[in-house]
């Protein structure tokens, strides 16, 4: 296998395994915080309105990591820098 | 694939490219101030007023509102910078109906701007609230062995409300986009509409942050029992 294909190869894979495991942690952590959400819900109506409030403010929190690594994996697909640089130094070694 | 409208060329001469960026930008700009200018050139007290006049009424009393809940004492003096951040992200959001149009959000540009405006208002802000000396102060709290953390966290949190919204903005354009050629008729309008919520909500979370850490700059002195504000 030569270096390009070792590189997307690795990329692809890496990219899928980043956004797979990166959203399994803040998919149970948004399920547990809408739970007790709901739950202070239905126990105290009156504050529903600062209970939303803080609860879309932590979902935020929260969902920053999932953002993260998508984002990343996200580099690695599009706008990956180690393949740019591989496919600049092929042409460079075919130019000669 | 394009990963956002900065690589939409529209105009290109030399140095100067005009990329989508940056003409969606000027169009919202545009739409938001002459609409505003239109609406506000005859304001009326009594009960017969205009409905564009009631919309903005609703608009501008629930922004003021929202403000004052999260605990800003004066929220008239905030209304401008919150406000104005939230009605440029809500609209770059909901103005993804039109066709052809890519949100300016979707590009880290705007977004890094943004979170750049919040991060220079929030000393500014403390400043004038409690002084320069009670603003550095606040940098000391709880001991001053948090000080290298409390100036970890006023950059880190910067780079994190730049990379959620844009995250966030990216990804619906980028999941529509692949979902055209996976399932190419219904389910696309489907998350279209999902991400008219998604981006509506980015919008209430970026200004609220905002809020969250102004309240927080500019609050005289934290009690020992008050919660910490998050930080992510």
């Amino acid at each position: 296998m030569d270096s390009l294909t070792l590189i997307a190869t690795i990329s692809i894979v890496i990219a899928g395994i980043t956004t797979g495991f990166g959203t399994m942690g803040p998919a149970l952590a948004e399920g547990r915080a809408v739970a007790t959400a709901l739950t202070a819900l239905a126990q105290q109506p009156d504050a529903s309105a600062t209970i939303t409030r803080t609860l879309f403010v932590g979902l935020a929190m929260i969902e920053s990591t999932a953002i993260y690594c998508f984002v990343v994996s996200m580099i690695l697909i599009f706008a990956n820098p180690f393949w740019n640089a591989a496919v600049a130094q092929a042409a460079a070694a075919a130019g000669k | 694939m394009r990963l956002g409208p900065d690589e939409l060329v529209f105009w290109q001469h030399g140095l100067v490219t005009l990329n989508g960026t940056i003409v969606f930008t000027w169009a919202l700009m545009a739409v938001l101030v002459l609409g505003a200018i239109l609406i506000t050139r005859r304001l009326s007290t009594s009960h017969e007023r205009s409905r564009w006049q009631n919309l903005l009424e609703i608009v501008v009393t629930g922004i003021t509102q929202q403000i004052g809940e999260v605990g800003l004492k004066r929220p008239d003096r905030y209304l401008a910078f919150l406000g104005t951040l939230f009605l440029f992200v809500a609209a770059a959001a909901l103005a993804t109906v039109v066709p052809g149009y890519e949100p300016p959000t979707g590009s880290l540009s705007t977004t890094v701007a943004l979170a750049l405006c919040v991060f220079v208002a929030v000393p500014l802000f403390g400043i004038r609230e409690q002084g320069l000396g009670g603003y550095l102060k606040s940098y000391l709290e709880p001991t001053w062995i948090m000080l290298p953390f409390n100036l970890i966290s006023e950059l880190s949190r910067t780079i994190a409300l730049a990379v959620r919204l844009f995250g966030n903005m990216m990804s619906g354009a980028m999941i529509v986009g692949i979902l055209l050629t996976i399932t190419p008729f219904l389910f696309p309008v489907v998350m279209t509409l999902l991400g008219l919520l998604t981006g509506l909500v980015q919008a209430y979370i970026f200004s609220i942050l905002a809020a969250v850490y102004l309240a927080a700059a500019t609050r005289p002195a934290p009690s020992p029992g008050k919660p910490a504000t998050p930080t992510p």
